[in-house]
Protein backbone atom coordinates (compact mmCIF):
# COMPACT_ATOMS: atom_id res chain seq x y z
CA UNK A 1 0.00 0.00 0.00
CA UNK A 2 1.35 3.17 -1.49
CA UNK A 3 -0.62 5.10 0.84
CA UNK A 4 0.54 3.95 3.80
CA UNK A 5 3.19 6.31 4.84
CA UNK A 6 0.64 9.29 4.83
CA UNK A 7 -1.41 7.51 7.59
CA UNK A 8 2.37 7.83 9.53
CA UNK A 9 1.93 10.99 8.91
CA UNK A 10 -1.50 11.61 10.59
CA UNK A 11 -0.47 9.68 13.34
CA UNK A 12 2.37 11.92 14.30
CA UNK A 13 0.55 14.79 13.25
CA UNK A 14 -2.65 13.96 15.43
CA UNK A 15 -0.47 12.61 18.14
CA UNK A 16 1.37 16.46 18.37
CA UNK A 17 -2.23 18.06 18.14
CA UNK A 18 -3.73 15.75 20.57
CA UNK A 19 -0.93 16.01 23.05
CA UNK A 20 0.01 19.77 22.40
CA UNK A 21 -4.03 20.04 23.78
CA UNK A 22 -4.73 21.79 19.99
CA UNK A 23 -8.02 19.72 19.78
CA UNK A 24 -9.11 20.80 23.47
CA UNK A 25 -11.96 22.79 24.01
CA UNK A 26 -10.79 24.88 26.75
CA UNK A 27 -7.66 26.07 24.66
CA UNK A 28 -9.66 27.33 22.12
CA UNK A 29 -11.90 29.15 24.27
CA UNK A 30 -8.16 30.58 26.20
CA UNK A 31 -7.45 31.63 22.97
CA UNK A 32 -9.99 33.31 21.25
CA UNK A 33 -9.79 35.30 24.70
CA UNK A 34 -6.23 36.00 24.31
CA UNK A 35 -5.17 34.64 27.44
CA UNK A 36 -2.32 32.60 26.98
CA UNK A 37 0.58 32.23 24.23
CA UNK A 38 0.01 28.41 24.32
CA UNK A 39 -2.19 28.35 21.07
CA UNK A 40 -0.49 31.22 19.54
CA UNK A 41 3.07 29.40 20.31
CA UNK A 42 1.63 26.37 18.42
CA UNK A 43 1.30 28.48 15.22
CA UNK A 44 4.26 30.65 15.58
CA UNK A 45 6.49 27.65 15.73
CA UNK A 46 4.64 25.29 13.36
CA UNK A 47 4.41 27.73 10.41
CA UNK A 48 8.37 28.83 10.44
CA UNK A 49 8.74 25.45 10.38
CA UNK A 50 6.87 25.02 7.43
CA UNK A 51 8.09 27.57 5.51
CA UNK A 52 11.44 27.34 6.21
CA UNK A 53 11.32 23.45 5.40
CA UNK A 54 9.29 24.45 2.16
CA UNK A 55 12.09 27.01 0.89
CA UNK A 56 14.70 24.80 1.51
CA UNK A 57 13.18 22.42 -0.35
CA UNK A 58 12.18 24.48 -3.37
CA UNK A 59 15.85 26.12 -3.47
CA UNK A 60 17.53 22.40 -3.32
CA UNK A 61 14.68 21.52 -6.00
CA UNK A 62 14.45 18.34 -4.52
CA UNK A 63 12.02 15.38 -5.90
CA UNK A 64 9.87 13.97 -3.87
CA UNK A 65 10.05 9.73 -3.50
CA UNK A 66 7.82 9.38 -6.32
CA UNK A 67 10.21 11.40 -8.54
CA UNK A 68 7.68 14.79 -8.99
CA UNK A 69 9.72 18.06 -8.60
CA UNK A 70 7.93 19.69 -5.44
CA UNK A 71 6.64 22.70 -5.74
CA UNK A 72 4.88 25.27 -3.81
CA UNK A 73 0.78 25.29 -3.47
CA UNK A 74 -0.31 28.35 -5.23
CA UNK A 75 -4.00 29.21 -3.08
CA UNK A 76 -5.28 32.52 -5.50
CA UNK A 77 -7.89 35.07 -3.82
CA UNK A 78 -11.22 34.24 -4.22
CA UNK A 79 -14.62 35.34 -3.23
CA UNK A 80 -15.31 32.42 -0.55
CA UNK A 81 -12.27 33.04 1.39
CA UNK A 82 -13.77 35.79 4.11
CA UNK A 83 -17.09 34.66 4.34
CA UNK A 84 -16.19 31.14 4.40
CA UNK A 85 -13.61 31.70 6.96
CA UNK A 86 -15.52 33.64 9.22
CA UNK A 87 -18.29 30.70 8.92
CA UNK A 88 -15.61 28.18 9.79
CA UNK A 89 -14.67 30.06 12.88
CA UNK A 90 -17.88 30.44 14.11
CA UNK A 91 -17.91 26.55 13.75
CA UNK A 92 -14.49 26.06 15.70
CA UNK A 93 -15.36 28.53 19.15
CA UNK A 94 -18.81 25.99 19.62
CA UNK A 95 -16.66 22.74 18.57
CA UNK A 96 -13.29 23.25 19.79
CA UNK A 97 -12.28 21.75 16.53
CA UNK A 98 -11.48 22.87 13.18
CA UNK A 99 -11.02 19.47 10.77
CA UNK A 100 -7.69 18.04 11.75
CA UNK A 101 -8.85 17.87 15.97
CA UNK A 102 -12.82 16.67 13.92
CA UNK A 103 -10.85 13.04 13.78
CA UNK A 104 -8.77 13.44 17.06
CA UNK A 105 -11.38 14.37 19.09
CA UNK A 106 -13.05 10.85 18.24
CA UNK A 107 -9.49 9.48 18.31
CA UNK A 108 -9.57 10.72 22.17
CA UNK A 109 -12.36 9.05 23.09
CA UNK A 110 -15.27 11.95 22.89
CA UNK A 111 -17.48 9.75 20.55
CA UNK A 112 -20.53 11.76 20.78
CA UNK A 113 -18.19 14.29 18.26
CA UNK A 114 -18.99 11.70 15.57
CA UNK A 115 -21.96 14.06 15.25
CA UNK A 116 -19.91 17.00 15.38
CA UNK A 117 -18.26 15.10 12.54
CA UNK A 118 -21.15 13.90 10.63
CA UNK A 119 -22.66 17.44 10.91
CA UNK A 120 -19.25 18.74 9.47
CA UNK A 121 -19.66 16.44 6.92
CA UNK A 122 -23.16 17.88 6.03
CA UNK A 123 -21.79 21.26 5.92
CA UNK A 124 -19.74 20.40 3.04
CA UNK A 125 -22.42 18.49 1.28
CA UNK A 126 -24.56 21.33 1.42
CA UNK A 127 -22.18 23.74 0.45
CA UNK A 128 -21.67 21.82 -2.43
CA UNK A 129 -25.13 21.75 -3.64
CA UNK A 130 -25.30 25.43 -3.21
CA UNK A 131 -21.64 26.21 -5.09
CA UNK A 132 -23.37 27.32 -8.69
CA UNK A 133 -25.58 29.89 -6.54
CA UNK A 134 -22.70 30.94 -3.88
CA UNK A 135 -19.65 34.53 -4.92
CA UNK A 136 -16.77 32.15 -5.77
CA UNK B 1 6.52 6.25 28.91
CA UNK B 2 5.93 9.23 30.91
CA UNK B 3 6.20 11.88 27.53
CA UNK B 4 3.28 10.69 26.49
CA UNK B 5 0.93 11.29 28.89
CA UNK B 6 2.22 14.57 29.92
CA UNK B 7 0.80 17.55 27.50
CA UNK B 8 3.60 18.97 25.08
CA UNK B 9 4.70 22.55 25.45
CA UNK B 10 4.09 24.34 22.38
CA UNK B 11 7.74 24.60 21.39
CA UNK B 12 7.33 20.55 21.47
CA UNK B 13 3.81 20.32 19.66
CA UNK B 14 4.25 23.14 17.11
CA UNK B 15 7.48 22.11 15.20
CA UNK B 16 6.43 18.74 14.86
CA UNK B 17 3.43 19.44 13.12
CA UNK B 18 5.19 21.93 11.07
CA UNK B 19 7.55 19.12 10.39
CA UNK B 20 4.40 17.33 8.38
CA UNK B 21 4.64 19.71 5.61
CA UNK B 22 8.34 18.75 4.58
CA UNK B 23 7.06 15.27 5.60
CA UNK B 24 4.23 15.11 3.20
CA UNK B 25 6.37 17.19 0.25
CA UNK B 26 9.35 14.44 -0.05
CA UNK B 27 6.96 11.56 0.56
CA UNK B 28 5.01 12.12 -2.64
CA UNK B 29 4.39 16.00 -3.41
CA UNK B 30 1.47 16.58 -1.21
CA UNK B 31 0.34 19.45 0.48
CA UNK B 32 -1.27 19.09 3.81
CA UNK B 33 -4.42 19.71 4.10
CA UNK B 34 -7.81 18.32 6.09
CA UNK B 35 -10.76 20.00 5.33
CA UNK B 36 -10.74 18.23 1.47
CA UNK B 37 -11.19 15.37 3.49
CA UNK B 38 -14.87 15.79 3.86
CA UNK B 39 -15.39 16.34 0.67
CA UNK B 40 -13.68 13.45 -0.06
CA UNK B 41 -16.10 11.18 1.82
CA UNK B 42 -19.28 13.22 0.44
CA UNK B 43 -17.73 12.23 -3.16
CA UNK B 44 -17.44 8.75 -1.98
CA UNK B 45 -20.79 7.99 -0.04
CA UNK B 46 -23.44 10.63 -1.59
CA UNK B 47 -22.31 12.48 -4.51
CA UNK B 48 -25.96 12.57 -5.81
CA UNK B 49 -25.83 14.46 -8.77
CA UNK B 50 -23.69 17.93 -8.17
CA UNK B 51 -21.12 18.35 -10.09
CA UNK B 52 -18.83 19.68 -7.23
CA UNK B 53 -19.18 16.31 -5.79
CA UNK B 54 -17.87 14.39 -9.09
CA UNK B 55 -14.50 13.71 -9.65
CA UNK B 56 -12.36 11.11 -9.61
CA UNK B 57 -11.96 11.19 -5.29
CA UNK B 58 -9.17 7.82 -5.32
CA UNK B 59 -6.77 10.26 -7.36
CA UNK B 60 -6.36 12.18 -3.69
CA UNK B 61 -6.85 9.00 -1.74
CA UNK B 62 -3.91 9.39 0.35
CA UNK B 63 -5.39 12.41 2.26
CA UNK B 64 -8.11 10.26 4.25
CA UNK B 65 -4.79 7.32 5.18
CA UNK B 66 -3.40 10.94 6.72
CA UNK B 67 -6.79 11.46 8.48
CA UNK B 68 -7.28 7.74 9.24
CA UNK B 69 -3.85 8.35 10.92
CA UNK B 70 -4.88 11.53 12.92
CA UNK B 71 -7.60 9.45 14.41
CA UNK B 72 -5.33 6.88 15.57
CA UNK B 73 -3.06 9.61 16.64
CA UNK B 74 -5.64 11.30 19.03
CA UNK B 75 -6.31 7.64 20.01
CA UNK B 76 -3.22 7.14 21.11
CA UNK B 77 -2.96 10.87 22.76
CA UNK B 78 -6.20 10.71 24.09
CA UNK B 79 -7.09 7.83 25.08
CA UNK B 80 -4.04 5.48 25.94
CA UNK B 81 -1.87 7.77 27.21
CA UNK B 82 -4.91 10.05 28.51
CA UNK B 83 -3.55 13.08 30.69
CA UNK B 84 -4.37 12.19 34.13
CA UNK B 85 -4.06 16.06 35.18
CA UNK B 86 -6.57 19.13 34.32
CA UNK B 87 -5.14 20.92 31.34
CA UNK B 88 -3.00 24.37 32.62
CA UNK B 89 -5.03 26.86 31.64
CA UNK B 90 -4.70 30.64 32.07
CA UNK B 91 -6.61 31.35 35.28
CA UNK B 92 -8.68 33.54 33.54
CA UNK B 93 -9.71 31.33 31.30
CA UNK B 94 -10.63 28.48 33.96
CA UNK B 95 -12.49 32.10 35.89
CA UNK B 96 -14.52 32.68 32.56
CA UNK B 97 -15.39 28.84 31.95
CA UNK B 98 -16.55 28.40 35.90
CA UNK B 99 -18.71 31.60 35.30
CA UNK B 100 -20.19 30.13 32.28
CA UNK B 101 -21.31 27.62 34.26
CA UNK B 102 -18.63 24.75 33.03
CA UNK B 103 -18.15 22.69 35.94
CA UNK B 104 -15.54 20.21 35.83
CA UNK B 105 -12.72 20.98 33.03
CA UNK B 106 -11.26 17.55 33.14
CA UNK B 107 -10.06 16.30 30.10
CA UNK B 108 -9.86 18.32 26.49
CA UNK B 109 -14.09 18.53 26.33
CA UNK B 110 -16.70 19.35 28.92
CA UNK B 111 -18.03 16.33 28.65
CA UNK B 112 -21.22 17.81 30.84
CA UNK B 113 -21.44 20.06 27.51
CA UNK B 114 -20.75 17.22 24.63
CA UNK B 115 -22.56 14.34 25.79
CA UNK B 116 -25.53 11.94 23.92
CA UNK B 117 -28.30 13.81 26.70
CA UNK B 118 -27.38 17.19 25.61
CA UNK B 119 -27.03 16.70 22.07
CA UNK B 120 -30.78 15.91 22.05
CA UNK B 121 -31.09 19.87 23.90
CA UNK B 122 -30.83 22.75 22.16
CA UNK B 123 -27.91 24.18 23.47
CA UNK B 124 -26.18 20.59 22.58
CA UNK B 125 -27.57 20.82 19.03
CA UNK B 126 -26.22 24.28 18.32
CA UNK B 127 -22.49 23.42 19.53
CA UNK B 128 -22.16 19.93 18.11
CA UNK B 129 -25.09 19.53 14.93
CA UNK B 130 -24.64 23.42 13.94
CA UNK B 131 -21.13 23.63 15.23
CA UNK B 132 -20.01 20.95 13.02
CA UNK B 133 -22.01 22.54 9.91
CA UNK B 134 -20.72 25.14 9.98
CA UNK B 135 -16.94 23.72 10.46
CA UNK B 136 -17.88 21.42 7.27
CA UNK B 137 -19.84 24.23 5.31
CA UNK B 138 -17.23 27.33 6.03
CA UNK B 139 -14.03 25.23 5.34
CA UNK B 140 -15.05 24.44 2.05
CA UNK B 141 -16.40 27.38 1.20
CA UNK B 142 -12.92 29.36 2.29
CA UNK B 143 -11.14 26.43 0.57
CA UNK B 144 -8.91 25.00 3.38
CA UNK B 145 -9.15 24.83 6.83
CA UNK B 146 -6.35 25.84 9.69
CA UNK B 147 -4.43 22.86 8.35
CA UNK B 148 -4.43 24.13 4.54
CA UNK B 149 -4.39 27.84 4.53
CA UNK B 150 -3.37 28.38 8.38
CA UNK B 151 0.13 26.49 8.23
CA UNK B 152 0.46 25.21 4.53
CA UNK B 153 -0.92 28.22 2.96
CA UNK B 154 0.83 30.61 5.30
CA UNK B 155 4.02 28.31 5.14
CA UNK B 156 3.98 29.02 1.06
CA UNK B 157 3.67 32.86 1.64
CA UNK B 158 -0.06 32.95 0.02
CA UNK B 159 -1.91 36.22 1.03
CA UNK B 160 -5.38 34.02 0.38
CA UNK B 161 -4.23 32.15 3.02
CA UNK B 162 -3.38 34.86 5.18
CA UNK B 163 -7.14 36.59 4.65
CA UNK B 164 -8.28 33.18 5.39
CA UNK B 165 -6.93 32.74 8.45
CA UNK B 166 -7.58 35.69 9.27
CA UNK B 167 -11.16 35.32 8.71
CA UNK B 168 -10.56 32.00 11.07
CA UNK B 169 -9.88 33.71 14.26
CA UNK B 170 -12.00 36.81 13.41
CA UNK B 171 -15.13 34.42 13.45
CA UNK B 172 -13.48 32.55 16.38
CA UNK B 173 -13.22 35.91 18.37
CA UNK B 174 -16.71 36.90 17.52
CA UNK B 175 -18.25 33.99 18.30
CA UNK B 176 -16.51 32.73 21.56
CA UNK B 177 -16.85 36.35 23.17
CA UNK B 178 -20.73 37.57 21.92
CA UNK B 179 -22.42 34.17 21.09
CA UNK B 180 -21.18 31.14 23.14
CA UNK B 181 -21.79 33.12 26.36
CA UNK B 182 -25.68 33.08 25.27
CA UNK B 183 -25.30 29.39 23.95
CA UNK B 184 -24.25 28.60 27.30
CA UNK B 185 -26.81 30.03 29.64
CA UNK B 186 -29.32 28.40 28.06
Amino acid sequence: MKNLKYALVGIVFGLALTKGEAISWYRIQEMFHFQSFHMYGIFMTAVPVAALSLWIIRKLQLHSADGQLIDAPVKPYHRGIIPGGLIFGFGWAFTGACPGPLYAQVGAGYLVTIITFVSALAGTWVYARLQPYLPS
Amino acid sequence: MDFLYRPWPWYVAGPIIGLSVPALLLMGNKKLGVSSTLRQICAACYPAKIPFLHYDWKKDSWNLFLVAGILIGGFVGGTLFANPEPTHLAPATVDLLHRQGIENLDGLMPVELFNWHTLLSVKGFLLMVVGGFMVGFGTRYARGCTSGHGIMGLAALQWSSLLATMSFFLGGILFSYFVLPYVLAL
